[in-house]
């Protein structure tokens, strides 16, 4: 069967079935076995074990983001005046788009989770001592870059919630110390929150910071390979002694059954409680009580606690210092102990602050419960995003419609004359408000700047230039026609 | 993994290859019927445009049909076009003409002429529609007489819903003797 030249390597590789054939050849030409053998056997201390699975899912769960998210980019303008139109328009009118926004959205959330429990799960683990240093500092830049996407993510579809929500949030850049005002200046594009300030966090969500995540998520995978997996706690972190196992087959069966049930909860939440999208912005509204993603009301409850002078000790130092604690910890806890209940300051440290952070949240619900203006406004909130939510798509009014309507509000002659372009049918060559088609010039710009007596004579006495392009003297009358040159006057 | 290398491996599945190429069948089978349940909304998402129709131009009111009851002439009517393109909405006016009813039905006529799109006036004193341009004659039920036209003039579709008398503005293409839409 196989041509002369390729028979001599067939031959030395006597394979009976035909799809190893196939392989085989493919092989050859691409290094797929090598490759495959590179990312599935990968030896893992002590075998297999459902505490591995979070890294497999987080990444799996960045690819899900990633599609979701191209997705809706089809459908979504990054505009202060189109953004909430357009986000409306993929919730209430395209098919699926309300299912899409919400699986990107519960995604999002699902991420915090995944990522504070891979965390959660290294440390305690010990993971990252034996020269896991790097390891975990990658580790932590991806943490800060996810939440800079989830911060940047939240201000798309520009309703009151996500407005007012980042309003507080750039506020907040201002406290840093020396550049604090040119900062907030720079992510907001300006001293207020504008359509700059949706460019900018779109590009920011969309480009930036998504490129630099795939290079550190490509850095954390290959340094975990290079360092090896580390195994339970009993292991050496250095020198592996326990019997191994492949990553393939258990672990990876293990990892695809938890992100299997993973896409399935957040289907059924998509599904079932869709993402809902409040009233378009209103930066007018003084009442509205913004309240951010729960993930960060732990740090909105933190801020309450520092007013005054002491704010930047609150907003600025003690997280700096806190977020370099945790950047160091291989530095800093450099015993190769792993075993958690023989590290008690280290773990004790840890679980402290996850409980300060779990208590901060669950504090900032409670404040709001107990205060009765702030309850009844969020309900107030509630009762309006469900209105909006209930209200059928409403299209946006195009600006050639906007302007022609402006000119009418100017204008009564103009209005009047943009009557008799439509009873005339002018309409009919040279556009709706004068753009021009094939049949017709474009009347707006040069034409319509030409003075009023020109224009009159040139309707009533074509050039034979425009009689040869069918353009037929204009029959209205003399009053008629004033309304008929002011509208043209009027078309921009 | 050189260190790991030295370790003794746990030889409970890997070694049977046949487990291996089984449970990589399944696995794969399952990853391909997971993926397409995920890409069966994303399909829909993106083909929204051709599942429903995101550009169109809806239904404008011409006025109760009461008022076209004794019409004895073709009257002329502007009409607000209301023109959907996704989440954007265009609207403009256009003139239509309402005929008078025969045996209880109203038709309604675009004033655009089909040889080169004139707007046609009706000539009261002649009973007939006469296009300016290159004078193309039309009954007044808008049937062709005579002139450069290739066709009638064109009835555009229309309803009545509760007593309002609706149209549906359409260009058609001029010079062709059958009637054809423009999109």
């Amino acid at each position: 069967m196989a041509e002369p030249h390729q028979s001599e390597e067939e031959a030395s590789h006597p394979y009976s079935n035909r799809w190893q054939r196939l392989y085989h050849w493919f092989d050859r030409r691409t290094g797929i076995g090598s490759l495959l053998h590179e990312a599935l056997d990968e030896p893992i201390p002590g075998g297999a074990r459902w505490a591995y699975v979070f890294g497999s899912v987080l990444l799996f769960l960045f690819i899900s983001q990633t599609i979701t998210g191209i997705f809706l980019a089809l459908y979504y303008v990054p505009s202060a005046d189109r953004a909430h139109t357009t986000v409306a328009y993929i919730v209430k009118e395209v098919t699926g788009g309300s299912f899409l926004r919400s699986l990107h959205a519960y995604g999002s959330s699902a991420m915090v989770i995944v990522l504070l429990l891979h965390l959660t799960q290294t440390y305690l683990y010990g993971a990252y001592k034996g020269r896991r240093e790097l390891l975990w500092i990658s580790g932590c830049v991806l943490l800060g870059l996810m939440l800079a996407m989830a911060f940047t993510g939240y201000l798309l579809p520009w309703d009151q919630k996500a407005y007012f929500a980042t309003t507080v949030g750039t506020n907040m850049a201002s406290d840093v110390p020396l550049i604090g005002g040119w900062l907030k200046r720079f992510m907001r594009g300006g001293n207020e929150m504008g359509t700059l300030t949706v460019s900018r966090f779109f590009v920011a969500h969309v480009f930036l910071i998504p490129a630099v995540l795939i290079a550190f998520i490509a850095t954390h995978v290959y340094l975990f390979r290079k360092a090896g997996a580390a195994g339970p706690p009993s292991e050496d972190p250095v020198k592996p002694r326990l019997p191994t196992q492949r990553f393939y087959p258990r672990q990876v069966v293990i990892d695809t059954i938890v992100a299997l049930l993973l896409i399935l909860i957040l289907g059924a939440l998509a599904h079932f409680s869709p993402t809902e999208l409040g009233p378009k912005a209103d930066p007018a509204d003084t009442q509205f009580v913004p309240r951010p993603e729960w993930y960060y009301l732990p740090i909105f409850q933190w801020l309450k606690y520092w007013r005054g002078p002491f704010a930047i000790i609150g907003i600025i130092v003690i997280p700096t210092i806190t977020a370099g604690l945790l950047v160091l910890v291989p530095f800093i806890d450099r015993r190769l102990e792993r075993r958690p209940w023989r590290r008690p300051i280290a773990v004790g440290i840890f679980l402290l602050i996850l409980a300060g952070f779990i208590g901060m949240g669950l504090m900032s619900v409670r404040d709001d419960q107990r205060d009765p203006s702030i309850a009844k406004q969020v309900a107030k909130q509630r009762e309006e995003t469900e209105q909006f939510m209930r209200e059928p798509f409403e299209p946006e009014p195009a600006l050639s419609t906007l302007a022609a309507a402006n000119v009418a509000l100017a204008d009564p002659l103009a209005a009047a004359g943009k009557k008799v372009y439509e009873s005339e049918s002018c309409d009919a060559c040279h556009g709706e408000n004068g753009i021009g088609t094939n049949a017709g010039p474009k009347l707006a710009g040069a034409t319509a700047q030409k003075p009023a007596d020109e224009l009159s004579k040139l309707l009533r006495h074509p050039t034979p230039k425009m009689l040869a392009g069918e353009m037929k003297p204009v029959d209205v009358s003399d009053e008629d026609l004033k309304a008929l040159v002011a509208y043209i006057k009027n078309l921009k | 993994m050189s260190e790991a290398g030295d370790a003794p491996t746990i030889s409970r599945e890997e070694d049977s290859v046949s487990r291996r190429s089984f449970l990589g069948v399944l696995l794969g089978f399952g990853t391909v019927v997971m993926g397409a349940a995920l890409a069966v909304p994303l399909i829909r998402f993106a083909l929204h445009p051709l599942l429903t129709k995101t550009t169109e131009i809806g239904w404008s009111d011409v006025g109760k049909i009461d008022e076209f009851a004794s019409l004895t002439a073709p009257t002329k009517r502007l009409i607000k076009v209301e023109q959907r393109d996704a989440w954007r909405k265009i609207i403009s006016e256009k003139a239509i003409y309402v005929l008078p009813p025969k045996s209880g039905t109203l038709r309604i006529l675009s004033p655009i002429c089909p040889h080169l799109g004139c707007s046609i006036p009706w000539n009261e004193t002649k009973q007939e529609f006469i296009c300016p341009c290159h004078v193309a004659v039309f009954a007044k039920d808008g049937a062709l007489i005579s002139g450069p036209a290739r066709r009638s003039m064109d009835e555009l579709n229309s309803k009545v819903e509760d007593g309002m008398l609706k149209v549906r503005y359409q260009y058609f293409r001029q010079l062709i003797p059958q009637k054809e839409a423009l999109s």
